[in-house]
This record gives C-alpha cells, structure tokens and sequence, in this order.
C-alpha cells in the first residue's frame, strides 16, 4: 500500500506541475504582455511601465515561473491588480463558499443516487426500474443553471421560502448562510445524482450476478441483507471512480451555479476577475480549480485501492 | 427492411432519439431560410408579449419572437456540437489509435496527457480562452473541444487495443502490411461504430457545456442567438415574464435528451455483449 500511495503522490506532483506550467504558458507567455492585456491599448505608458514593474515582467518567463511555484509553496499567490490585496486571501474568503456548496452538492446527489440505484437494481424491468431510469434521463439533460432558474421561480418568486440569490455571510449564522446554499446546492446536486444513480444501479446489478452473492442468499440471507453486506461495498467501486471524475463537471456547475445565484465564491471571482481584466487572479483561481480536480481524483485512486485490495496488488 | 423495422420497434430509445433528433437538425436547416420573424428585428413596442396566434411563444424584452430566436439558437448549439465534436473526434481518435499502435512510451505518453487534460473543464479552458482572447463561440468551440480529446483518445485506443489482438490483424501483419495501414484499413473501421456512438453521446454534453459557457457570456455574442445567452438574459425578467425561462430551457433538455437517447439506442445495436445478451 505504501508503495502504491508513494507512486501515486509522485503522479500527482508531475500532473500538478504540469497544470501549472500550462496556466502559466497561456496566460503570462501566449499574451505577450500581460500588463497590456490587463491594461488595454489606451493605457498611459508610465502605468504599464509600472503594472510590468510590479508583475516582474522584465525577469525572463522561465524565472518568472520558478518564482510563482516558490510562492505558491508558501502561500504567497500575489497581489490582486483590482482588489488591492493578497490572491491567496482572496481565495480563502471565496473557497468558504464554493467549499461547502461543493461538498453539501455531493452529500446530496450520494444521499439521492445510491438509494435509487439500489432500487432500480432491486426491481429490475419492473416500474421503480423504469421509474429511476426516466429520471434519470431527464436529470442528465436537464441543465444545471435551467433548473436552478426553475427552483428560483418556485421556491423564491412564487412560495418566498428560500432566497433567490446573495449570500448573506458566515457571520449572519448557519440558519441564512444554509438557506441561501440549499437551492444552488439542490440545482447542482441533480445532474450529479442522475449520473450516480445510472452507474449505481449498473454496478449493483452486475455485483448482483457474481457467485458469491449466490451464495449468500443460499446460506439463508434476505435480499436486504445480501445488499447490505456483500453487494453494496463491492458495487461502491465503480461509483466511487465516476464520482471522482464527476467532480471536474461539479466544479464546472458550481462556476455557472454560483453566477445564477450571485454567490461570492470562486466561480464568480473568476468572471469578474476576467471583466476586469486580473490575469494574476484569473491564473491563480484556474490553476486553483484544476488542482482541485486533481487532488480529488488522488484521493479517489487512493479510496478507490483502499476498496479494493486487488487493485492495490495489480498496480504494486 | 423486415429485420431492421423488427430492431427498430424493440430500440424505442433509438426511434425516439432519432426522430428528436432529426426534428431538431430539420428545424436548425429550416432557421437557415426562415424564421417567423427576422431574429435581430427589435421592436421595442411589443416587447414582453405573452404567447399569442402573431408570436407562438411570445417576444422577449428587445420584441425579439422567441421562436424564432430559439430556432436560430439550435443553429448555433449544433454547428458548435459539430464542430467541438469534430475536434474532439479526429485528434482524439488520431491519438488512440497511434497509442495503441506504438504501445511503449508513446503509448503511456498519450494516456498520461489525456488524463492531464481531464484537469481543464470546457468552463475553466473557457475562462482562460476568454481571458486572453476574449469571448466569442470561437472559443466556446475551442474549449469544448480540447475536453473532448481525451475522450476519445481514451476509447479509441482500449479499442484499437482489442483489434489489434485479433487473428485478422496477425494475418495483414504477415502480409506485410505496416501499421498505419492496418490502423487505416482494419483497425479505424472496426472502432467506428464505438466511436459513433460516443460522438452523439458527447454531442449532447456540448450542447450542454455550450448553452453553459453561453449563459455565463463566455461563448456567442450578441446578436447571434443562443440558448444559453437567452435563459441569462431571461433571468432578470424572471418575475415579470417567466415564461421566458422556459422555452430556451426546454429546449436545450429536449436537444440533450434526443442525443443522449439516440447514443443509447446506437450503443445497444453496436455493443455485441448486449446483442448476445439478447438473442
């Protein structure tokens, strides 16, 4: 297991250092001068000689980059062009949000998808089959911020129990700051949960075909209980691997979801770091998210092993 | 004809899908001759109309017709599916099949860049398009597509991998042919069915990762009509003329789910476990 993990961490520096080697190409060498591109034509040339100062840009790129990685060790990202203060403060402050719809988005979709997977399994070709299976199907096409429009007009316009947008602050206390969370979290969850409960019900009904299973029910168990015991932890595999590479289409839905819900989190300190032309924040926050994806599908290798015993032995 | 009306009966997702779909395509050419009105005529005297006999789906707050915008705008979501399909397809597919064909390092190089690029979704290879060339369904279609390369690499090549392993390979080997031709001759043509199949399934999801990238205004600008720009543009009459969230809605669920069906009635005709399965 050790040497598992210490060939996965290894991956995991390489592909990080590579996603950073790319924001840093495309967004500081591809522009040519980035103090032009945050600036626009029309800036004085004693402030772009100043803004080129301050970004460094008379040091050659490779130095440059070397400079950002040191600071991005130690937390130090920068300094925001338009705020004023430190990007890695920027981004705590908005990841206080993103961070919790994320994770209360896959609590969930997990709470809704593995119970219908499960059922749909359990009843195959009959009605809560087919019932879980339309579902489904609209839950994948269904858009994320559509439905996060219609739960809008429902819960915000017409009944007035949840609020339609803002986010009111930790400090307001959990009961706002959960109410204002629940329907981007809702909107976000669905697509995620139709994904889940397809490959859920897949996985169950393949488990559900193996020997050992035969078995377990020869021995006497109930249907309940052979699903308890031996179905669901070798079903939770294949649906662990997938929530792992749902999470990159999560992020991605928290960017929009967070501009349906003008929520200050890092989606929508992206957008309005692109309006105002930030490439520091703008690089900072892309190379942010795409660490994310890929400190999550680390995590999921190493689930994924601690699940299965035999994929540990395959990769040793 | 017999054979095929018997599959066809016992695939609804298929014949589903498939009409969908073909209404859809039939509707996006039709938008290409006539649209009931001109989709950047503004008349700001009938704005906010609700649906009517004169505007099916009543006017937006410009008085555009929304029909008409919504049939212009399955223009744009299709040319943009095809084109960011297209990307996807030929450099992905390229890709596969070469790994699979050198194997070694090549083989491990492509696979580790595919799962690298998994680290940039459309949206975030979208903001850093936009950042540094500004928003446009150019880049929409640019974004889309580089997510969709390792797709296909990926697919391509665990399946070229199965050919390649088979008696009628050794034979063309024996035979002296190289491998760019058995790829070309034997390899592409027993993956195409696989590959057609992924293509509609993922034309969906850029249908759907265009309409996003559009709502945030990351992809086609004004006046060219979208879907995604019209539910953004909707939302702040949300109150006033809800039905205006709806339609452009709908109608990306409607383009999403006739592909995503017709994916999985394709892959039921193509996948030969499913077919044993059922014979």
């Amino acid at each position: 297991m050790i040497a598992f993990c210490l060939r996965r961490v290894a991956m995991l520096l390489i592909t990080l250092l590579a996603a950073s080697a790319v924001v840093f190409f495309v967004l500081e060498v591809l522009p040519g001068d980035p103090a032009l591109v945050m600036l626009g034509t029309e800036a004085q040339p004693e402030t772009l000689a100043a803004l080129r100062r301050q970004l460094g840009l008379d040091r050659p790129a490779g130095e440059r980059y070397l400079v950002w990685i040191a600071g991005l060790i130690v937390g130090d990202l920068g300094l925001s062009v338009t705020y004023q203060v430190p990007v890695a403060q920027l981004i705590v402050e908005r990841f206080a949000i993103t961070g919790p719809l994320a994770a209360i988005a896959i609590a969930l979709s997990t709470a809704l998808a593995i119970p219908l997977g499960v059922l749909a399994a359990a009843r195959h070709r009959r009605l809560g089959d087919v019932g879980v299976m339309t579902f489904t199907q609209f839950g994948v096409a269904v858009p994320n911020f559509w439905f996060a429009l219609l739960l809008v007009l429902l819960f915000s316009i017409n009944l007035g129990w949840l609020p339609a947008g803002g986010f009111p602050g930790w400090s307001a206390g959990l009961g706002p700051a959960f109410a204002a969370l629940t329907l981007p979290a809702v909107a976000l969850a669905l697509p995620q949960a139709a994904i889940l409960a397809r490959v859920a019900r897949s996985a169950v009904l393949d488990t559900l075909g193996e020997d050992y299973v035969r078995t377990a029910r020869a021995k006497g168990l109930t249907q309940g209980a052979t699903l308890r015991r031996h179905v669901l932890r070798n079903a939770m595999i294949p649906v662990v691997t997938i929530m792992g590479l749902q999470f990159s289409f999560l992020l991605a839905g928290a960017i929009i979801i967070e501009n349906v819900f003008y929520l200050p989190g890092l989606g929508r300190l992206v957008f309005q770091a692109i309006s105002q032309r930030d490439l520091i924040v703008v690089k900072d926050i892309v190379l942010v998210l795409a660490a994310m994806v890929v400190l999550i599908n680390f995590v999921v290798d190493l689930l994924y092993a601690a699940l299965d015993p035999r994929l540990r032995r395959a990769v040793s | 004809m017999i054979a095929a009306g018997f599959a066809w009966r016992r695939h609804p997702p298929l014949v589903i899908g498939g009409v969908l779909t073909l209404a859809l395509i039939a509707i996006a050419a039709l938008s290409l001759v006539w649209t009931p009105y001109p989709v950047t005529e503004l008349a700001i005297a009938r704005r906010l109309q609700s649906p009517s006999a004169a505007h099916w789906l009543g006017t937006d707050q410009f008085g555009r017709d929304v029909l008409s915008m919504l049939m212009a705008g399955s223009r744009n979501s299709f040319a943009v599916g095809f084109v960011a399909v297209g990307i996807g397809l030929v450099c992905g597919t390229t890709l596969g099949a070469f790994a699979a064909a050198r194997r070694g390092w090549i083989d491990d190089a492509v696979m580790r860049l595919a799962d690298f690029t998994f680290a940039f979704p459309a949206v975030i290879s979208a903001i850093m398009i936009t950042a540094l060339a500004g928003p446009g369904a150019i880049n929409a279609i640019v974004a889309i597509g580089i997510f969709t390369i390792p797709v296909f690499a990926r697919l391509a090549r665990g399946a070229a991998l199965q050919v390649w392993s088979r008696e009628f390979v050794l034979a063309a080997r024996a035979a002296g042919k190289g491998a760019p031709r058995i790829t070309l001759e034997h390899v592409l043509p027993n993956i195409a069915g696989l590959l057609v199949v992924q293509a509609t399934i993922q034309f969906a999801l850029a249908i759907l990762a265009e309409a996003g990238l559009s709502y945030l205004g990351l992809g086609a600008q004004p006046p060219q009509a979208s879907w995604g720009k019209m539910l953004y543009e909707a939302q702040t009459f949300m109150q006033r003329a809800p039905l205006l969230a709806i339609f452009p809605g709908a109608a990306i669920a409607v383009a999403v789910l006739a592909f995503n069906l017709l994916g999985d009635g394709l892959r039921d005709l193509v996948d030969p476990r499913l077919r044993r399965a059922r014979a």
